[in-house]
Order: C-alpha cells, then structure tokens, then sequence
C-alpha cells in the first residue's frame, strides 16, 4: 500500500467500492430519513414563518452541495490532466449529473420557500441567479461530455471547461453580487451559525447535511462504477472492431 | 503570424460574410426589439443597454464556429499545429482577426442603434468603451469555446450552450457601466472589472484553447 | 545523418493501440514507404511522426524542426489564389520564394486562379507544392498521389527525387509504385495484440 493512487486503479477502485458500497448505500440512506425526520416532524414550527421553515432541510444542504460538487469536479478534472486516472475523469462525469440535480432542488425548494417569505417564487437575488448560472455551467459540462465520442479526449476537453469554468463561475458570482443587492438572507450555516439559528435547527440540520454528503459519496461511487463497466464495455467493442477487419 | 492575420482578414473579406453578417444581425435584432416591448420611448430608453449589450454577444457569437471550423475542415489546422508557430499564438492571431471581423464593426454600429432605441445622450460615450473593452474577451471566450467544439457534429448549438454562461460576467459589467454612466454615477469599479476580464482572457484563454485543439487532433 | 529515429513505438487510434513494437530510422537520402492494407494504422504512425498525436509507447526522435507534413486534406483556402495559399504557407514557414515550387509542380500557369477553381488533381498538386515551400528535410506524405493523374504523379515523384537528392528524405503511405530507389516498410506484422496487458494500472479499459 506504497500510494493513495492505489485507490485509483480502476480494478482496485471496483474491488473496494464493491465491499464498501452496501454498508455505505444502508449508513447514508439512515443518516438522510433521520435528518429529514427530524427536521420535518420533531422541530417547532417557527414563530414566524411556521411550518414553512421546515424546507430549510432540503434547501440548504442541497444547495451546499450544489456548490461543493462543482469544487469536486474540479480536483477530479486537475488529478485527470495531472495524473492520467481514468477513475478521475470518470468520477466527475459521474458527479455532474448529481450536482445538477442539487442544484435544481436548492432552486426548486428555494422557490417553493420564496412565495410565503418573499411573495415571490422567483427573484433575480444574486443568490437564486449565481445558482442559475451555476445550473448552465453544469449543464454545458455534462452536454460537452456527452457530444464527444472518444473517452480520453471527452475527459481532457471537459477537464479544461471545468478548469475555465470554475473561474467564469467565480466571476460571474461576483459580477451578480454586483448587479443586484439582493434580499436572500446570509449563508444560514457558516461557522458562527449558532448565532443565526437556533440550537433545535442546527442540530437536524447538520445530520441533514451529513445525509446529503453521504448520499452524495454513495451515488458517485455507484455511478463511477457504472461508467467503469461502460468503459470496459467501450473497450471490448473497439478490440472486436479492430480484430473483426 | 502576421501572415496568418492577413489571410484570416482576407477570408473573412473574400467569403462575405466577414462584416456584413454579424452587422446585420445585429440591426435587426435592434429592430425586433420594440416590436416586442412597444414603441414607449421611456421603456426603450430603459432597456437599451441591454438590449445593445446582448444583441452584441449574440451577433459575436454567430461567427465563431467559424473560427477554427472552416480550417478543421480543409485540414490547415492539421498543418497549423505542425507549423513553426505556436498553436497559442495561432488561437491569438485567429481572435483577434475575429474580434477586428466582428467586435470592431459592432462598436462602431452601436451609437447609432442606440440612437434607434433612444438611448440617454450621456450613455453613448459608455456604451462605445465598453464594447470597446468588453468585444474582444467576447472574441477570446468564443474561440475558446469554438477550441472545444472543433470537429464535433453540430458543435455550433453546443458552442452556444458553453460560451453563452462564459460570457455573463462580461455582459453585466458593460451594460452596469452604461446604466452607471447614462445616470451619472461612478463608472470605475465596473470598467475595471470588464478590463480585467479582457485582459485575464486575452492574455490566459490562448492557452487553454491551443491545449483544447491540440487534443481534438489527437 | 539520421532524421527521424523511432525505437520500440507502439501507435494508438482513440485510446487503443493499432501498431506496436515499430523500430525504424530514415537517414537524409533515403524514401521509406509504408505498406498495409487499410485501417492497419499508416495514418496514425504518420501522425504521430509528425507530432499531431503522442505516441501510446516507446519513442520518436526528429531532429528539431524537420517534418513537413501532408495529409488527404490539401489545407487549401478556396477563396485565395493559388500564389496567395503559397504565399501564406512560405509566410509560415519564414520563407518568401514561392518560383520553384509552383515551377516543379507545373502551376505557374495556374497562379493567379483561386484554389476553389481547380481541379481535384491541381488542388492535391497545390498541396504538394507547399511541401516546397517549408525548406523542411522530413515530407512525412499519407497518400499524397490520390487523384493525380499519371503526368501529375511522375511531376511528384521528380519533386520527392530531387529533395532527397538535396538531402532530404520522406516517409511515404502509398499503394502505387512511385519508381523510386526506396526502402519498403510494411506495417502489416506489427498490428498491435489485442489479448495482452500493456499497462497493469489502467488494464481495465484496454
């Protein structure tokens, strides 16, 4: 066991994902209903905004992972045009589609959320725009996968989209804060979080979040497989077209 | 390179879609506009800036899949990418022959459909700056985007579809500037941001689009 | 003086190997010609001659800016006159005198007409003159006498003659018998195994 890139040999990688991913699909699937249980049925309604606070279980992890998918997208896509893993290239194509999916609950939940705050489903708030943006951006990666035929060049050409994206996205969200002052509250949870919310929603919500991250890992590594197996699939169909002429 | 400059001008020129094209798109996409929202002079005032930002990033992005595309096809990128000239400076020159193509003519077009949309007297000096400084990373992010669609089959939407977002912190900074500057407030921060998004792009985008081709020869 | 040295290279086509084991070197003064028969991976090892793709395996050495390379497609600007693609090309190469090649190729006659209106052969005629034109020892050609006529393919072989007497040298894929003194490399019993591990890290793919 001389390297962590051990892990990602692509046999090795359907070796251990094989062992860990049924303890792994039953813990995350235990952690998601408890944080959402929780948060749904054994939290006070909130003073103000009643049971409608309760949302903000689905809301604000999805959203964070929305964002932080991306961030793992990216160091798979550097550890691909680094180091040449396979596993790597594959993981963020895996990962795209999950991220999308984030995205569109946060602006989903989020719109939902926004009629009995704001009275509006949909404002363009910096906020509710940079996720937008951020769901064109992952929809341009994955339609950019999707159109080239070839693995290898498909994994390097969305590699560097990712890589120029992540800036663009970066600016963009800048560039929105700029546009619009916006009337979204702050980030809920940062670190200081205790001062935002109180201690009966902050627990829940970090099981909540605990179950969306582990959620997350379980589908990746199921979908990394998948892909794996496409890949193998892809092979042994270009060595029978190849020995066939 | 020079050499390359010229031929791309002359293309560009010679196959006469070069000036005439993204010109006229752009016209009658100012056209269509108050046909759309009315002929209220005040709500035509109101969006102009818009209006004249967006129809530039839509008749700049009507012309790049030309950019690399048409030299795919013939095979002169093959060749280019053997040449004694860096594929970097290849995707330089090739913008810039775009931006001179299409950016430029916009520019100059611009003041007068913005005359058509009446646009606030004070906003016309803004609304040539900012094209000016804002058109050529439109050309940069483009031949990009063209770097990672060449040689795909109906890479042109896809095209669209990945430069289109790229091209939205560009967009806000130049019709900020203008909406600032028709109001008279500071235009500074704004401008500074879209020269920096030039220059960031004009001077790093070369390098990830030469990477982007030299893999899709492979 | 070697030119090209290529030691134990194995060649690849999206993602797999089509050639391996491949060892050759072209000394100026010589013409080696490819055979085998098609898809067997010609244009892949002369792409990879020519430093379009790297190679899966093994090595390629060519002396700094030696290859000059020609492919099916000519690279030629149908709205530019055919002294305005020299031109362009000389440019490239840093070179001004566009005379000889367009004299060795027969288009003085020709200069002025745009490449769009030239015949198939005169086009591929235009595509090997620009070989002239780069003042680079190595013509790595894939199938350069497609569609020339048979006084068009002698014209060619005069042209591949007298760079090679100058000192240089070519790589050819070609099926017809250009009539040189060549060295004939067949590609045919280097065609890549398909039943072996190459790479025991990402064997999974392959």
């Amino acid at each position: 066991m001389a390297s962590i890139w051990e892990w990602a040999n692509p046999r090795k990688f359907m070796a251990w994902t094989d062992r860990a991913l049924p303890v792994l699909s039953v813990v995350s699937a235990c952690i998601f209903v408890i944080g959402l249980v929780w948060g749904f049925f054994f939290t006070p309604d909130d003073y103000r905004q009643g049971a409608t606070v309760k949302i903000f279980y689905l809301h604000v992890p999805s959203a964070m992972m929305a964002i932080n998918i991306w961030g793992m997208m990216l160091v798979a896509s550097l550890i691909w045009i680094v180091r040449r893993h396979h596993v790597s290239a594959l993981a963020a194509k895996s990962a795209a589609a999950i991220g999308m999916t984030m995205t569109l609950i946060a602006l989903v939940t989020g719109a939902i959320w926004g009629k009995p705050m704001w009275g509006t489903y949909w404002e363009w708030d910096p906020r509710l725009t940079s996720f937008l943006i951020l769901l064109l951006f992952y929809i341009g990666y994955m339609a950019l996968w999707e159109a080239i035929e070839n693995p290898d060049t498909a994994a390097d050409l969305t590699s560097v989209l990712c890589l120029v994206g992540s800036v663009f996205a970066l600016l963009s969200r800048y560039a929105v804060n700029f546009w619009n002052q916006g009337l979204h509250q702050g980030a809920s949870l940062s670190l200081d979080a205790q001062e935002n919310v109180a201690d009966v929603y902050w627990y829940p919500a970090l099981v909540a979040i605990a179950g969306f991250i582990l959620l997350f890992v379980t589908l990746v590594l199921l979908r990394t497989r998948t892909e794996i197996r496409a890949r193998r699939l892809h092979a042994l169909d270009m060595r029978e077209r190849v020995q066939g002429q | 390179m020079i050499r390359l400059f010229w031929r791309d001008l002359t293309l560009a020129f010679r196959s006469g879609g070069g000036f005439g094209l993204g010109l006229g798109f752009f016209l009658i996409l100012v056209t269509l506009v108050p046909f759309g929202v009315g002929p209220n002079s005040e709500r035509l005032m109101a969006i102009a800036p818009g209006i004249l930002w967006v129809g530039a990033l839509l008749a700049c992005l009507l012309s790049l899949d030309r950019i690399f595309a048409l030299d795919f096809e013939d095979g002169s990128l093959d060749l280019l990418a053997t040449a004694p000239i860096p594929l970097e400076g290849v995707v330089a020159v090739k913008a810039l022959a775009h931006w001179i193509t299409t950016g430029l003519p916009l520019v100059l077009a611009a003041p007068a459909l913005g005359f058509l949309l009446h646009l606030d007297s004070a906003a016309y000096r803004w609304l040539i700056i900012t094209l000016l400084i804002g058109t050529p990373a439109l050309s940069f992010i483009g031949a990009f985007g063209a770097a990672l669609t060449v040689g795909l089959k109906r890479g042109g939407l896809l095209m669209s579809l990945l430069v289109l977002p790229l091209y939205i912190p560009t967009l806000i900074f130049g019709a900020e500037v203008i909406r600032r500057g028709a109001g008279g407030f500071l235009v500074a921060t704004p401008l500074a941001m879209q020269a920096g998004i030039t220059a960031g792009s004009v001077a790093l985008l070369p390098f990830a689009a030469a990477a982007a081709i030299r893999v899709a020869l492979r | 003086m070697k030119l090209i040295y290529v030691k134990n290279l194995t060649v690849a086509r999206g993602g797999m190997p089509v050639l391996e084991g491949l060892s050759f070197d072209v000394s100026s003064g010589e013409i080696l010609v490819l055979r085998g028969p098609n898809g067997a991976g010609k244009t892949t090892l002369l792409r990879t001659l020519a430093g379009l793709q790297p190679p899966y395996a093994g090595t390629v050495e060519t002396a700094p800016d030696a290859v000059a390379y020609a492919a099916h497609a000519d690279g030629l600007k149908t709205t530019l006159t055919v002294r305005e693609n020299l031109m362009f090309w000389a440019g490239v190469y840093g070179g001004r005198d566009i005379g000889p090649a367009l004299r060795d190729f027969n288009l003085d006659s020709l200069s002025e007409r745009p490449a769009g209106n030239l015949s198939a052969g005169q086009k591929r005629r235009l595509g090997l003159a620009r070989l002239r034109v780069t003042h680079r020892p190595v013509w790595v050609l894939d199938e350069p006498t497609v569609s020339l006529d048979v006084a068009s393919v002698d014209l060619f072989a005069a042209a591949v003659k007298a760079h090679v007497a100058s000192g240089g040298a070519a790589i050819i894929a070609t099926h017809i018998q250009l009539g040189f003194e060549e060295t004939v490399f067949d590609v045919t019993p280097y065609k890549a195994r398909m039943d072996v591990v190459r790479d025991d890290f990402d064997e999974a793919f392959l």
